[in-house]
């Protein structure tokens, strides 16, 4: 019998997000997912150095750790595709991550860089958080945000649209409606 | 005699103050008056140059969302510039290009590279010397292209490229239209690049993405979010 496979998709995105990565090996954080019903996971862990070495055994990119499927690359072209095929995704608060998720209706966990110099992906995440749309959490309240996460509290994001954008600059360029 | 020379000189001494300070005059008249009384571009049918700067990362990603949903017969032909520094926005405008030169009418397009005005982390000496270098640069640029529309959305390789269209715009060259989406990443506060176009009134369109920063700022415009 195939069981459903739920997994959860770590992202640091294009660069590297190491205190993420770093909290995510981690067997109590494991465990956690894996008492929400989470059977896999899979994390795109940027250029950073740090490799994964708890919930893998290390210099593994692959093994199967307390019943949980766990992987991890560096990068891949498609991202989008990982996203869209997770039941949770702990991501980087990049708008490109945050809005792919959120518009593929994804839940999400998202974990801003403190280390970022002008750090505008704070105000992005908790603007959302503010509107039931995701969680946000810093490195260091991951576990937390991990144990007390409920999906089904969540709320829908509707996609927004450049139509209003187009139509202002048509005008503002003299082009008839 | 040497009365004469002296007074001579000295009348034209004063005229050609007098000159410097009408025209000086005459030019802060101007700008105010493009800074205050700018409206929409009267009535037209023939498509717009468009000159369109990408900013790399989710600036890029979202500026070609835009273009996405703009009419690309309307707004041609366009030329997209994009930091040297920044391999990614190339090929990935170029990408979009042919997909949009496919399905509208092939209306063409180019892309070129702008030195960067100030790198993560460079120190502030160095700084000042480079965003000479790109101010330079870009008002050649803008003059060489008189785009009828000028798109940016940040981050700060934009504010040249904005600052010669503005200028040439004040001197009467062009009559380019500046229009600035703030990123959908601002959503209290504006970024330095939207600050500089708001107070310094440059842009004739600028674009937030979030109700609360257009109650913040009430010029800027809130008309739906990219994403």
């Amino acid at each position: 019998m195939l069981s459903a496979t739920k997994s959860v998709f770590v992202t640091v995105g294009t660069t590297k997000f190491e205190a993420l990565v770093e909290r995510v090996d981690s067997l109590e954080l494991l465990r956690a997912l894996k008492s929400k019903g989470y059977t896999s996971i899979i994390i795109q862990k940027g250029n950073g150095a740090y490799c994964p070495s708890v919930i893998v055994p290390k210099g593994q990119t692959k093994a199967t750790t307390e019943g949980v499927q766990v992987e991890y690359f560096d990068y891949s072209p498609s991202l989008a595709s990982y996203i869209a095929s997770a039941a949770l995704v702990i991501s980087h608060a990049g708008s490109g991550s945050i809005f792919e998720t959120l518009t593929a209706g994804v839940p999400l966990i998202v974990v801003p860089n403190p280390l970022l110099m002008d750090n505008h992906q704070v105000e992005l995440g908790e603007q959302l958080a503010d509107m039931g749309h995701l969680v946000s959490a810093a490195p260091d309240e991951l576990l937390t945000a991990v144990r007390s996460f409920d999906a089904s509290r969540l709320v829908p994001y509707d996609k927004g649209s450049a139509q209003g954008m187009v139509r202002s600059i048509d005008r503002q360029l003299g082009f008839a409606a | 005699m040497e009365m004469q020379v002296v007074t001579n000189l000295h009348t034209g001494v004063l005229w050609g103050a007098g000159f410097l300070v009408a025209g000086v005059l005459l030019l802060a008249l101007r700008m105010l008056y493009v800074m205050f009384r700018r409206g929409p571009a009267p009535a037209r049918t023939k498509p717009a140059k468009t000159l369109i700067v990408l900013g790399s990362g989710g600036h890029t990603a979202e500026m070609l969302m835009l273009m996405d949903s703009l009419d690309k017969a309307r707004y041609s032909p366009r030329s997209y510039v994009v930091a040297a520094t920044d391999p990614m926005s190339g090929p990935k405008a170029l990408a979009r290009e042919r997909l949009w030169q496919k399905k509208d009418s092939p209306t063409g397009f180019r892309i070129q590279q702008i030195p960067r005005s100030r790198e993560v982390g460079q120190s502030y000496i160095t700084s000042v010397a480079t965003t000479l270098y790109s101010l330079v640069f870009a008002f050649g640029l803008v003059l060489r292209e008189a785009p009828e529309l000028v798109l940016v959305n940040g981050p700060g390789t934009c504010i040249p490229i904005c600052a010669a269209a503005f200028v040439y715009r004040v001197l009467g060259l062009t009559r380019t239209q500046i229009v600035y989406v703030e990123s959908i990443a601002r959503t209290r506060r504006f970024s330095l690049s939207a600050k500089l176009l708001y107070h310094l009134r440059m842009a004739d369109l600028l674009f937030v993405q979030w109700e609360q920063l257009a109650r913040t700022y009430p010029r800027a415009v809130y008309a739906g979010r990219l994403y």
